[in-house]
């Protein structure tokens, strides 16, 4: 089956789900990102699934947590406010190793911010979602077929590796419409021995706890999780190299803004200067080695966020600030233009 | 030779770390008949957040989850509704139900979630060493209320079965207490009304336990039974505060 149609994203991100085999959505009404919940509740129940409109962000997040633990396929989905209401369950849901999807559509911050499209929440999502030593997977999409397959992804991810995996949108990719193929779902087979979901005499109780009293256990339990990180950020890195062959500036930009970076790279280019885009789809975690053969040639790197320059940090340290890294940022909910990039761009390459 | 004592297989065969006096034992083992009773242990999902019970995943033989401050609720909504099948319990204390967790609890009601809560009512914040928790009586001394709890400026207690009894998601709301072998009878009669609800899918079953810690109170076992008995019933009266089984043969409304 691969039948195409015209969808919003967050509409096409809800039926990758479903398709998926998430079977149950626990949500909070939110813009921009609330088209999520509304076609889940028009469709879950058909599809032999449960959508719940929970009392707060909170209830929403403990709600994933408990359908977790029984080893049910579950989501909840978001906008910046909201996950930061999340973020005690998500510490909780991570410190138990329990598998779970969660959507952030990101807005304008801080605070109660705006409802436009942002990416302010890069660092929370990377850095410090929440108390003590945890990652969860962040998966970058930049088009609305991406929110599709990364949705698809996530699920299995999240399986495999029994953590949390989260997609990090923002309001462009949410509320934009874009043509979608759904993919072929491969079912496959995690195992789930570990779930609280009645022993029916056959076997030992389960326990899902976050709770460690003695500090070297704790130690301990950490300490296998980070193994498990450390896996993951050997083998589940993921960008996209565009024109950084002979590049002599390479932008770097995720989700939509690297939509934008794009066009003015290829603007750049227009112009006779040699410009390429990396852009990082998974952003925790980030894709460190293929920077590193995206910059072999560069002189420059420019940094375009949505935001402040969260990702700065990162590409910094991925090329051992080998090469200086300039940014351009719009913030507050405004999208950087093609052409603005492109200035910079020009502004960069006068002196190369 | 006949048995008269036996442990339930339900509840774990291993120490607690409970104060010496303290009634958790009585309503873990009440608990844990009523769920050999029914022969029900293989699908019962338990969830113990944080206060004094947060280790009791230990201490049930069931599937056991332990949930963030005062979400048990929320987690077992989560849990009854991937899993519509089996039963599930939350065992949450007063400052976990009433205070931190208000919202998950009146909400979890109001949808009438078919679960069991069993809400230990004992006053104060056992675990943390004795704070004012939202149940404390007016002039109680707590390390928090070194004066006494003061209603002028630390407001009233929380009646949480007579709130709850007021929402029409719930199917039974019971206040016991475990300071007689009478009243302990009584609230195994409740546990289990409260789990034949789940099984008939009724709706939200409260049990509240009023129980004791003498550890934080500062009174020896059975001074802590008296206190229960002499200054906790007279506020907080026993009884059945909401029961849908009665309203089904037409003596209540909705």
């Amino acid at each position: 089956m691969s039948e195409r149609s015209l969808m919003k994203g967050n509409e096409a991100l809800a039926e990758a789900a479903m398709r998926a085999g998430c079977k149950c959505f626990f949500g909070y009404p939110i813009t921009p990102q609330t088209e999520i919940s509304a076609y889940l509740a028009k469709k879950m129940s058909a599809n032999g699934g449960l959508f719940l409109q929970a009392e707060s962000e909170i209830a929403a997040i403990n709600m994933v947590l408990g359908a977790a633990s029984t080893g049910t396929r579950c989501m909840t989905s978001s906008s910046s406010p909201g996950i930061s209401l999340k973020s005690e369950g998500i510490s909780y849901i991570a410190a138990s190793d329990l598998p779970c999807v969660i959507i952030n559509v990101q807005r304008g911050g801080p605070g109660l911010g705006g409802i436009q499209p942002s990416q302010a929440d890069y660092w929370q999502a990377t850095k410090g979602l929440g108390h003590g030593d945890f990652h969860i997977l962040v998966y970058a999409p930049a088009s609305v077929q991406e929110m599709v397959d990364m949705a698809v992804n996530a699920f299995d991810k999240a399986d495999q590796y029994r953590m949390p995996a989260m997609i990090l949108a923002d309001g462009l990719l949410g509320q934009m419409m874009e043509p979608v193929t759904f993919p072929e779902i491969k079912p496959m087979e995690y195992d789930k021995s570990w779930a609280a979901s009645g022993h029916k005499n056959k076997r030992e109780h389960n326990i899902i706890n976050s709770l460690f009293l003695t500090p070297e256990v704790l130690e301990n339990s950490v300490i296998e999780r980070f193994e498990r990180y450390r896996k993951i950020e050997e083998t589940e890195t993921d960008a996209e190299i565009y024109l950084c062959n002979d590049a002599d500036i390479v932008v770097c930009a995720f989700g939509a803004t690297a939509r934008v970076a794009k066009s003015a790279v290829n603007l750049a280019r227009g112009k006779g200067i040699k410009a390429g885009l990396f852009r990082p789809k998974t952003l925790w975690p980030f894709p460190v080695n293929e920077l590193k053969d995206a910059v072999k040639t560069a002189k420059k790197i420019l940094s375009v966020e949505m935001n402040m320059g969260q990702m700065i940090d990162d590409i910094k340290l991925a090329t051992e600030c080998k090469i200086p890294v300039s940014f351009f940022g719009r913030t507050g909910g405004v999208i950087p233009k093609p052409m603005e990039i492109l200035d910079k761009i020009v502004d960069l390459g006068g002196d190369i | 030779m006949a048995v008269a004592y036996k442990r339930p297989h339900a509840y774990c065969d291993v120490p607690t770390h409970y104060c010496p006096g303290c009634t958790h034992g009585i309503v873990h083992r009440i608990l844990s008949e009523v769920i050999d009773e029914m022969g029900i242990e293989g699908d019962t999902i338990g969830i113990c957040p944080v206060g004094c019970s947060v280790m009791a995943y230990d201490y049930f033989n069931c599937d056991m989850i332990e949930a963030p401050h005062g979400r048990a609720p929320a987690v077992a909504t989560g849990v009854k509704r991937a899993k519509p099948d089996s039963y599930v319990f939350t065992y949450q204390g007063d400052g976990d139900l009433a205070a931190i967790g208000t919202c998950e609890t009146v909400h979890a009601a109001t949808r009438g979630e078919n679960i069991v809560v069993i809400f230990i009512n004992n006053t104060t914040y056992g675990m943390t060493g004795g704070q004012m928790a939202p149940t404390t009586l007016p002039g109680q001394v707590t390390q928090t209320t070194p004066f006494g709890r003061d209603t002028s400026v630390q407001g009233f207690p929380v009646k949480v079965c007579e709130m709850l009894s007021t929402l029409s998601g719930t199917a039974l709301a019971q206040r016991v207490a475990v300071d007689s072998v009478p009243h302990i009878n009584e609230a195994k009669k409740a546990i289990r009304k409260a789990f034949e609800n789940q099984k008939e899918k009724r709706g939200f079953s409260i049990v509240e336990v009023l129980s004791t810690c003498p550890t934080n109170w500062g009174l020896s076992p059975v001074e802590a039974l008296d206190r229960l008995r002499n200054e906790m019933i007279p506020y907080y009266p026993l009884g059945v505060y909401k029961d849908v089984n009665v309203r089904e043969e037409g003596k209540e409304d909705a």
